[in-house]
C-alpha cells in the first residue's frame, strides 16, 4: 500500500508539470497583459511600468518567463500578484482554505443525505416516497448551482430569513467571541453549502439507488434471506456493503464537479474561495495569480482521487495494489 | 415471460409475430424505438426539447419586439397584465398602456384599451436569416407594450430576449456535443488501435486536460478571448472551448472500448472467417460504440448548457447585447435587484427546463439503448 501511494505521488510530478506548460501557454495566450492596462492609466509613469516589467520578468521570452516561474515555484515562491501587490501564496492560502471548507460541508451535505435517500428508495421500490425522491433528484440534477443560489438568496430576502446573503463573515466578526465566529462563518456557510450539496447529492442518490437495487438481486442476498437474516442485517450488512464501492469511485469523480461548481457558487454567494479569486485573476490577468489558482485546483483534484482510491483499497478487500 | 402469457390472445399472437420478425432482422431503431415508448418522462422530454427547438427556431416570429429594442422609458417594467374580460364579460384580449410615475415605478392608464393583434406587422426581423418581415404572431400598438414576461434594465422585452436566448443555449450544447464526440472519437479510435506510443502520448494529453478542473480551465481558456470579436465567432470560439475540454473523456472511453472490442470473441470470429476491416468496422465495433455514443453525447448536453450559462454569466461567454439564458441572468446577481424585479429570474428557469427535459430525454434513451441498465431502475 505505501509503496503504490508513494508511486502515485511519483506519478503526479510529470501530470503537474504538464498541467502548469498548458496553464502558462493558455494565460500567455491571452491578449495583453496587466501591464497593458497600467498603461492606460495617465497617472502611472513609464519607468514604473519598465521597472514592474524587470522586476515581473515580463519582458523575457515566454520559455524564458515559464522557466524563471518555474524555478521559483521550486523554491516554494509562487511570485506576486498583480492587483493585490503581494505573494501570490498570501492570498492562495486563505482562498485555497475556505473552497476547501465548502467542499467540505458540501460533500458532508450530499453524502450524509443522499446514501440514506438512496437505501430507502432502493428498498422501497416504486412506492410514493422512492417516485418523489427520485423526481426530486431529477430537478437536483437539472438546476444550475448558480441560479439554485439566485433562487436561495431571493428567497431569504423575500421572507426576511435570519441568513446572511453575501459574503464569509458579518462586519461585527472581529468582536465575537470563539464560539460566536465559528457560528457567524457556519451560518455563512449554510447557502452555498446546501447549493453545492444538493447538485452532488441528486447524483449520489441515483448511483445509490441504482447500486443498492443490483446489490439486493444478487445471489448472496437471497441465500441471507434464506437463512432468516433480519431484514436490517441484509440491508445494512450484505447489500450496503456491496453497494457503497462504487460509491467511494463517484467520490473522486465527484471531486472535479465539486471544485467546478464551487467557482460559480462562490461568486454569487460571495463566498471568498479558489473559485472567486480565479475568476478576478483571470479577468485582470493577473498571470501568477490565475497560474497558482490553475496549479492548486489541480493538486486538490489529484489528491481527491488518490484518497478516492486508498478509501475504496480499505473499504473493498477484493482490491490490492502493489 | 410469465406476464406475457397472461395477456389475452390476440396479444400473445402479436407478440409472437414480433419475434419471428425480430428473428428474420434485427431493426435497431424499431427496437430501441419500442422500449423508448415505455418510458413516459423521456419521451414527455424528448417533446419538449423539440418544442424548445422549434420556438428558438422561430423566435423572430413568436417574440413581439426585435430583441435590441429598448423602450428607454420602459425599463425594468413588470409583465404587462393581459385582460381578458371586460364589464360585459369575456372579450378578445387586451391590454392597457402604462406610464412612467417614478423610477422603473409605472401606472396603468385605462382610457383605452388596446387589443393584443394577431400577424401584428411590429418590428423588422430576418426570418431563418433569410427571409425580411416584419410580421410577428401577436403585438399591440403602440403607445401600449406587451411586455409578457417583463422588461429588463434597458427597457427590452424579456419574453423576445428568452426566445432569442434560447437559441445560444439550445444550439451551443448540440454544436458542442457533436464537436467533441468527433473528437472523441477519433483520438479515442487512433489511440485503442494503433496503441503503443501513440496511445501513451493521447492519453497523457487527455489526462491533464481532465485533471484540471473544468471550470477553472473554461475561465482561463475564456479569458484568452478578445472582446471586439462578432458574436458569430465567439459562439463558435466558445464552442471550441467547451469542445477542447470535453473530448479528453469521451476519448479515454472510446479507446477502452475500441481496445476490448478489438479483442472480443466474434470480431476475431469475424476475423477468421476472412471478413476484411471495413465490414468488422461497419457490423461490429461501430454499433457497439455508437449506443455508448449516443448515450453519453444526449447526456452530456445538459452539461454544456450549464457551463455556457454559467460562463455568460460570469460575462465570459455570450457578451451583450445578444441574449443567452446565462447572461439575461447577469441582470439578476444584484439581490435588491431580484427581489424588486422578480421576472430577471425566469431566464434560470428556462435553462432548468431545458436541462430538465435533456436528462429525462437521456435517461430514457439509456434505458432504451443499454437493456442492462434498465434492470437496475
Amino acid at each position: 500500500m505505501r509503496t503504490y501511494i508513494l508511486r502515485r505521488f511519483l506519478q503526479a510530478i510529470p501530470l503537474l508539470i504538464a498541467i502548469s506548460i498548458l496553464s502558462f501557454f493558455i494565460m500567455q495566450l491571452s491578449p495583453g497583459n496587466y501591464l497593458d492596462t497600467m498603461k492606460l492609466n495617465p497617472d502611472v509613469s513609464e519607468e514604473l511600468i519598465e521597472t514592474m516589467q524587470k522586476q515581473y520578468g515580463l519582458d523575457k521570452s515566454i520559455p524564458e518567463q515559464y522557466f524563471h516561474w518555474l524555478w521559483q515555484i521550486l523554491h516554494g515562491n509562487f511570485g506576486e500578484s498583480f492587483t493585490y501587490k503581494v505573494p501570490v501564496t498570501h492570498v492562495i492560502k486563505t482562498r485555497a482554505l475556505n473552497t476547501i471548507i465548502l467542499s467540505v460541508a458540501a460533500m458532508i451535505i450530499a453524502w450524509g443525505f443522499s446514501i440514506p435517500i438512496g437505501i430507502y428508495s432502493a428498498t422501497h421500490k416504486y412506492t410514493i416516497g422512492d417516485n418523489i425522491f427520485t423526481s426530486l433528484a431529477f430537478v437536483g440534477l437539472s438546476i444550475p448551482n448558480f441560479f439554485f443560489a439566485l433562487l436561495l438568496l431571493f428567497l431569504i430576502v423575500k421572507f426576511n430569513v435570519p441568513l446572511p446573503i453575501t459574503g464569509m463573515t458579518s462586519i461585527m466578526y472581529d468582536y465575537l467571541s470563539f464560539s460566536g465566529k465559528i457560528i457567524d462563518v457556519l451560518k455563512h456557510l449554510l447557502v452555498p453549502a446546501v447549493v453545492l450539496g444538493t447538485a452532488s447529492m441528486a447524483s449520489l442518490t441515483r448511483i445509490m439507488r441504482g447500486q443498492m437495487i443490483e446489490a439486493m438481486r444478487s445471489d448472496y442476498i437471497r441465500t441471507a434471506r434464506a437463512k432468516g437474516l433480519k431484514n436490517k442485517t441484509v440491508v445494512y450488512k450484505h447489500a450496503f456493503r456491496n453497494a457503497i464501492n462504487p460509491m467511494i469511485t463517484m467520490f473522486g469523480f465527484q471531486i472535479s464537479a465539486l471544485l467546478s461548481g464551487a467557482a460559480l457558487t462562490e461568486t454569487v454567494t460571495g463566498w471568498p474561495g479558489l473559485g472567486k479569486m480565479m475568476l478576478t485573476a483571470v479577468r485582470s490577468k493577473d498571470l501568477y495569480l490565475a497560474m497558482a489558482g490553475l496549479m492548486i485546483g489541480s493538486v486538490l483534484l489529484i489528491l481527491g482521487n488518490l484518497i478516492a482510491d486508498i478509501l475504496l483499497a480499505i473499504s473493498d478487500p477484493r482490491i490490492r495494489y502493489n | 415471460m410469465n406476464r406475457l402469457n397472461q395477456g389475452n390472445f390476440d396479444k400473445n399472437t402479436d407478440i409472437s409475430k414480433e419475434k419471428k420478425s425480430e428473428k428474420k432482422e434485427y431493426d435497431f431503431l424499431n427496437d430501441t424505438w419500442r422500449r423508448m415508448r415505455r418510458h413516459k418522462m423521456a419521451i414527455i422530454g424528448g417533446t419538449i426539447v423539440i418544442i424548445l427547438y422549434i420556438i428558438v427556431i422561430f423566435a423572430g416570429f413568436l417574440g413581439p419586439y426585435n430583441p435590441y429594442h429598448g423602450f428607454k422609458k420602459h425599463f425594468f417594467h413588470p409583465p404587462t397584465k393581459v385582460h381578458f374580460f371586460d364589464e360585459d364579460g369575456l372579450t378578445r384580449p387586451y391590454v392597457y398602456r402604462t406610464e412612467t410615475v417614478d423610477w422603473a415605478e409605472y401606472e396603468v392608464i385605462k382610457d383605452k384599451k388596446y387589443p393584443i393583434k394577431f400577424f401584428h406587422k411590429g418590428d423588422e426581423y430576418k426570418l431563418f436569416g433569410l427571409f425580411k418581415t416584419d410580421l410577428h404572431l401577436f403585438g399591440v400598438d403602440e403607445p401600449a407594450h406587451l411586455f409578457l414576461l417583463g422588461s429588463d434594465n434597458y427597457g427590452r422585452d424579456l419574453f423576445t430576449r428568452i426566445l432569442f436566448g434560447g437559441r445560444v443555449s439550445m444550439f451551443i450544447g448540440f454544436v458542442a456535443i457533436f464537436i467533441t464526440t468527433i473528437i472523441g472519437l477519433i483520438v479515442g479510435g487512433i489511440a485503442g488501435y494503433y496503441g503503443g506510443w501513440v496511445d501513451n502520448i493521447l492519453m497523457r494529453f487527455a489526462e491533464v486536460i481532465m485533471s484540471i478542473p473544468a471550470f477553472y480551465l473554461l475561465l482561463a481558456l475564456a479569458a484568452v478571448l478578445p472582446m471586439g470579436i462578432s458574436s458569430t465567432l465567439r459562439f463558435f470560439l466558445i464552442i471550441s472551448i467547451l469542445s477542447f475540454r470535453g473530448w479528453a473523456g469521451m476519448a479515454r472511453v472510446i479507446r477502452g472500448m475500441v481496445l476490448s472490442i478489438r479483442n472480443e470473441d466474434y470480431v476475431l470470429a469475424a476475423e477468421a472467417i476472412g471478413a476484411r476491416d471495413p465490414r468488422i468496422i461497419k457490423k461490429h465495433v461501430l454499433p457497439t460504440t455508437t449506443t455508448y455514443v449516443i448515450v453519453r453525447a444526449t447526456v452530456s448536453i445538459p452539461g454544456y448548457i450549464i457551463m455556457e450559462s454559467g460562463l455568460s454569466f460570469l460575462g465570459l461567454g455570450i457578451q451583450e447585447p445578444n441574449a443567452s439564458w446565462g447572461n439575461m441572468l447577469t441582470a439578476a446577481q444584484n439581490v435588491t435587484k431580484i427581489t424588486n424585479f422578480p421576472w430577471l429570474l425566469i431566464p434560470g428557469f428556462m435553462i432548468f427546463f431545458a436541462v430538465l427535459s435533456y436528462n429525462l430525454l437521456g435517461d430514457g434513451l439509456r434505458d432504451a439503448l443499454d437493456p442492462k441498465a434498465t434492470e437496475n431502475n
